[in-house]
């Protein structure tokens, strides 16, 4: 047996709900002790994971280790971690002692030591004196504190806790973020958390796993993920960001928004197309003068208590967003500076939509599980090939029937002068789109792509094959 | 032996039981009716023959159209009676009282035959005689809850504010009721409809205690031939019954709606 | 004004539906034969009734649908509870096809329950009687159970069955301690429900009592009532039988209006 000081380890874990892929090969190591906080939209895929973790689901592949113990096939009842449930799942017949007492009772231990276990418990939580209370009558932040309670007085070795602050109010959520974490220092076990709530994570955790569509996106510190972000996702969902289409033109340089900028990033190749990610505090604004590495015009400036707010339109038509201590006038000409430091590029996932596809006559192909029409390609109809679509030549349309398919939209990023969407069809297939247009979260739209910007080669399996 | 654990841990599986006990005594037994009613009963030759004879027949077919006669008239005065009663009861300026609701539903619970037999007493106080207008008025007193239950539980559930939005736009109580109430209680009509429509073609004894034995209604002419061993005749007529059911059932198209109500009853 | 009309019509049709109950009930205090002649108030019926004298078939008639009614209720609410758990936990196609098989019994005139069971029994040889009237009983009355439980399951913490089994409950413990005390109210309507039904059944009774003369209480005042005229004591007893559905209702209406008075007060 490999020795090791993980205390969970997820190997290759993959999960399908039919056709549906909710997992996707995830891989995560957790050390004893450590506060890992899983990060991600809903939907990303990371309650699914922990209940895979607490036993409640099956992986369809992977494995999974507690302590060095493969539990993959045991029951959540024989494994050592306990859960605190986003709604708390307290037993509405029992009392508060009793929901505390429930997993002591199932062990048989003695009603003497159940007592004082109970009774340390609560003191822990800050319940002392609330045993024989109704858990109806509780308070939203008394039942998450009883619910706390009940899991961790079965000493798991790892707390695992599904957005456990989800339901209360700002106030009490930061409240019980504290004692969260103190609770985790003076029990030193290991917790596993999972929120949507990037601030959350943040102020919490010693490692973040952020996720998305089922795939891990990046495992790092606080400081890390925000400060190095992986990906244009991360970049996004981790604090405020301007995001930028750029191209690395060699070692440390790198062109976006129409200029040349000096970064410090190496190894990318060159001419090569990145996302530019600049976090909003980290452009210096000033009046307008010649020592400005770009100029613009501020459009608005809100107040956000601390700092303000800015959107700045620059001269090349890129807005961009900007906190700083001093406000600026809507109207007014203003210089921007970027230290190369704070200037982050990062890999594209993609440069265009690319999908396996079939032909159905030379004029015809089909992919998407749609037939599109497409420019003659000098394919023969039954031949596997490979599908390219540019992610500005595909238009979405108000109403669905106006496409050749249906989608919705799933995750929008704004590149300071356009809009990139990920748009999930029927089939949960992604097509990404570059469009002017504003849409919303969850809108459906037609998919319509014209024949001539459909482009056509030879399949990627073929290629391998010859 | 793990797998027969698993199947029992995992929840979804203790349908199976209820599963199986539904094709037992539902699904298999509406096959055989299937069956029966396209076999001879002598021969046991598939045959069209009792369906024929359903329509050469003229007792069994006016009969049948006897009963549907019978059937919309009480549908009909079921709803001129039930709609407002339902309409006033669901409304809270009008009428306040939960009893109230309860009084119009309690007389469902009470033993069909009972109730006949109880308008078979009315009419003899009152020195009326049996017939046809005790026949009609039996079947709306007997059906009648079953329309209003099904309004007056689609009207509750109507959210008010789409009358205060009519009311705001402009419509006057007219207009409210003709614009908006009655257009969103009529899945509870139809529910109403096939509560009383179908019992009352299909309900045996009844017509006989109402009229002396002179009037017949189709669900009798079925128990009939069932109970002097015709069976496959009395499975075909059976089938057109439920053919009817299956019909109106999906022009109605509100089962979701009934299954509520129906649960709602108490 | 309004007011007053509109519930004058409502007393008007209440007094319609209740009007034949009522006559019942007050004849049922006199001796006379035939309904309508009062020859001065007696309870000699009720006595003739429950002395057993008069009509020994009667009391057995009555005994039968109470021994059919609780067994069949009992059957129906073990089936139903543990089907409705089942139909909870399954998701999309097969969860609809199981919705819509609860809902065919319900939908079926009771005639094409009572001849399609009847067209089973007989098909399979089994000799009807007892057990067959229990067996269609079940057959009608379980899903109004499922219906009973449904929603107290779906009131429920989906996460409640979980966190028992996280604190270490095997499935079965997690069941027992967790489950059923969430939708024990659920099953105890569902019990009055089927119980109230299986008394109140005539048209499935008759197709599969068989020929052995088993009969329950709407059989026999079927049959009583075919021989020509009411027997006198039918009369009482329909008095008997409208006070204690009238009770039953009552009793369930007030224990649904306090779970809903209990879950108002937690809001």
């Amino acid at each position: 047996m490999k020795d090791s000081n993980f205390i969970i380890e997820l190997s290759n874990l993959s999960k399908n709900f039919g056709d549906k892929v909710v997992l996707d090969d995830v891989s995560l190591y957790i050390k004893k002790g450590e506060f890992v906080t899983i990060l991600g939209p809903s939907g990303c895929g990371k309650t699914t994971l922990l209940r895979i973790l607490a036993g409640f689901g099956n992986a369809s592949e992977g494995e999974i280790r507690i302590a060095g113990e493969d539990i993959t096939d045991v029951p959540p009842h024989k494994r050592p971690v306990n859960t605190v449930f986003q709604r708390y799942a307290l037993f509405p017949h029992l009392n508060v002692y009793d929901n505390v007492a429930f997993g002591l009772k199932l062990k048989k231990v003695s009603s003497d030591e159940i007592d004082s276990r109970v009774r340390k418990v609560l003191k822990m939580v800050g319940m002392t004196d609330y045993e024989w209370r109704d858990v109806n009558s509780l308070s939203g932040g008394q039942q998450q504190r009883v619910a706390i309670a009940r899991a961790i007085i079965n000493r798991p070795q790892v707390l695992l806790l599904d957005e456990p602050l989800a339901a209360l109010d700002l106030k009490m959520r930061k409240d019980m973020q504290m004692e969260l974490k103190e609770m985790h220092k003076s029990l030193g076990i290991t917790f596993v958390y999972v929120t949507h709530d990037q601030e959350e994570a943040l102020t919490l955790s010693d490692t973040i796993v952020v996720m998305n569509e089922g795939k891990v996106q990046q495992i790092g510190t606080p400081t890390d993920i925000y400060n190095e972000p992986a990906n244009s996702f991360v970049a996004d969902f981790i604090g405020e960001s301007n995001i930028l289409n750029g191209t690395m033109i060699c070692d440390k340089k790198v062109r976006f928004m129409g200029k040349e900028f000096e970064c410090v990033d190496v190894g990318f190749g060159e001419d090569v197309p990145v996302d530019v990610v600049i976090r909003p505090e980290d452009v210096y604004i000033m009046p307008h003068s010649d020592a400005g590495m770009f100029d613009g015009i501020v459009q608005s400036c809100i107040f956000k208590g601390v700092h303000y707010e800015m959107t700045v339109l620059t001269s090349d038509g890129y807005e961009i967003m900007i906190q700083d201590y001093n406000a600026f006038e809507v109207g007014q000409e203003v210089s921007m500076i970027v230290k190369p430091s704070d200037i982050h590029v990062m890999v594209k996932e993609r440069v265009c939509n690319t999908f396996e596809g079939k032909m159905i006559d030379s004029t015809h192909v089909k992919f998407l599980d749609t037939t599109f029409a497409c420019a003659e390609c000098g394919y023969e109809g039954g031949e596997s090939v490979k599908v390219e679509i540019d992610f500005d030549k595909v238009e979405l349309m108000d109403n669905k029937e106006d496409g050749s398919l249906v989608g919705d939209v799933r995750f929008i990023l704004y590149k300071g002068d356009h809009y990139h969407l990920t748009v999930r069809t029927e089939d949960g297939d992604n097509v990404y789109v570059d469009t002017h247009d504003v849409w919303d979260d969850r809108d459906i739209v037609g998919i319509k792509i014209n024949a001539e910007h459909i482009k056509i080669s030879k399949s990627a399996h073929d290629e391998m094959a010859q | 032996m793990k797998w027969l654990n698993k199947l029992f841990t995992k929840r979804s599986s203790w349908s199976i039981p209820y599963f199986l006990f539904l094709l037992f005594v539902v699904v298999l037994p509406l096959v055989l009716i299937c069956y029966y009613s396209f076999h001879d009963g002598t021969t046991g030759d598939f045959t069209l023959k009792n369906f024929e004879k359903f329509v050469s027949n003229h007792e069994a077919a006016n009969t049948f159209i006897y009963s549907i006669g019978i059937a919309l008239i009480t549908t009909i005065l079921c709803i001129v009676l039930g709609y407002p009663a339902a309409y006033i009861l669901s409304n809270s300026s009008l009428c306040r009282s939960k009893i109230m609701v309860i009084l119009f539903i309690l007389p469902m619970w009470i033993n069909i035959l009972v109730r006949t037999l109880a308008t078979v007493a009315l009419f003899d106080f009152m020195r009326l005689p049996l017939g046809e207008g005790a026949l009609i008025f039996g079947m709306v007193y007997n059906f009648l809850p079953f329309m209003i239950y099904p309004i007056y539980n689609t009207m509750q559930k109507m959210d008010h504010s789409y009358i205060e939005a009519a009311q705001d736009l402009g419509a006057g109580p007219f207009t409210v009721f003709r614009k908006v109430v009655f257009p969103l209680s009529m899945p509870g009509v139809m529910s109403g409809i096939m509560m009383v429509f179908m019992p009352t073609i299909s309900t045996f004894a009844i017509a006989e205690l109402l009229t002396m034995n002179n009037i017949k209604l189709f669900g009798t002419t079925i128990q009939e031939n069932i109970n002097i061993g015709m069976w496959n005749y009395g499975a075909a007529l059976s089938l057109i019954m439920l053919v009817i059911i299956f019909v109106m059932e999906f022009f109605s198209d509100s089962d979701e709606d009934r299954a509520s109500n129906e649960g709602g009853i108490i | 004004m309004k007011k007053l009309f509109a519930q004058s019509y409502l007393w008007l049709l209440l007094i319609m539906l209740y009007a034949p109950i009522i006559i019942i009930a007050i004849f049922s205090f006199t001796e006379a034969k035939v309904l309508g002649n009062w020859t001065g108030f007696s309870t000699q019926l009720y006595e003739n009734l429950f002395a057993g004298g008069v009509n020994n078939a009667l009391i057995v008639a009555i005994e039968n649908t109470l021994i059919i009614a609780l067994v069949a209720a009992t059957l129906s609410t073990l089936l139903g509870s543990v089907a409705a758990i089942g139909i909870h936990n399954l998701r999309g196609k097969r969860r609809a096809v199981m919705n819509s098989l609860n809902n065919v019994p319900m939908l079926n005139p009771d005639i094409i329950t009572g001849i399609s069971l009847f067209l089973l029994f007989a098909s399979l040889g089994i000799t009807q009687g007892y057990t067959t009237v229990i067996l269609a009983h079940v057959a009608f009355c379980t899903p109004y159970v499922v219906l009973c439980v449904m929603p107290r399951l779906q009131q429920m913490n989906p996460n409640i069955y979980e966190a028992a089994l996280d604190l270490g409950a095997t499935p079965f413990q997690a069941m027992r301690k967790v489950i059923i005390p969430e939708i024990k109210a659920g099953m105890i309507s569902g019990f009055i429900l089927a119980f109230t039904l299986s008394i109140d059944d005539f048209a499935v009774t008759i197709f599969t009592n068989g020929t052995d003369g088993l009969d329950t209480l709407s059989t026999y005042i079927y049959a009583d009532a075919r021989k020509g005229g009411l027997t006198p004591e039918l009369r009482p007893l329909s008095t008997i039988i409208f006070t204690v559905v009238l009770l039953l209702l009552i009793i369930i209406n007030i224990r649904t209006y306090r779970i809903q008075k209990r879950k108002e007060a937690k809001l």
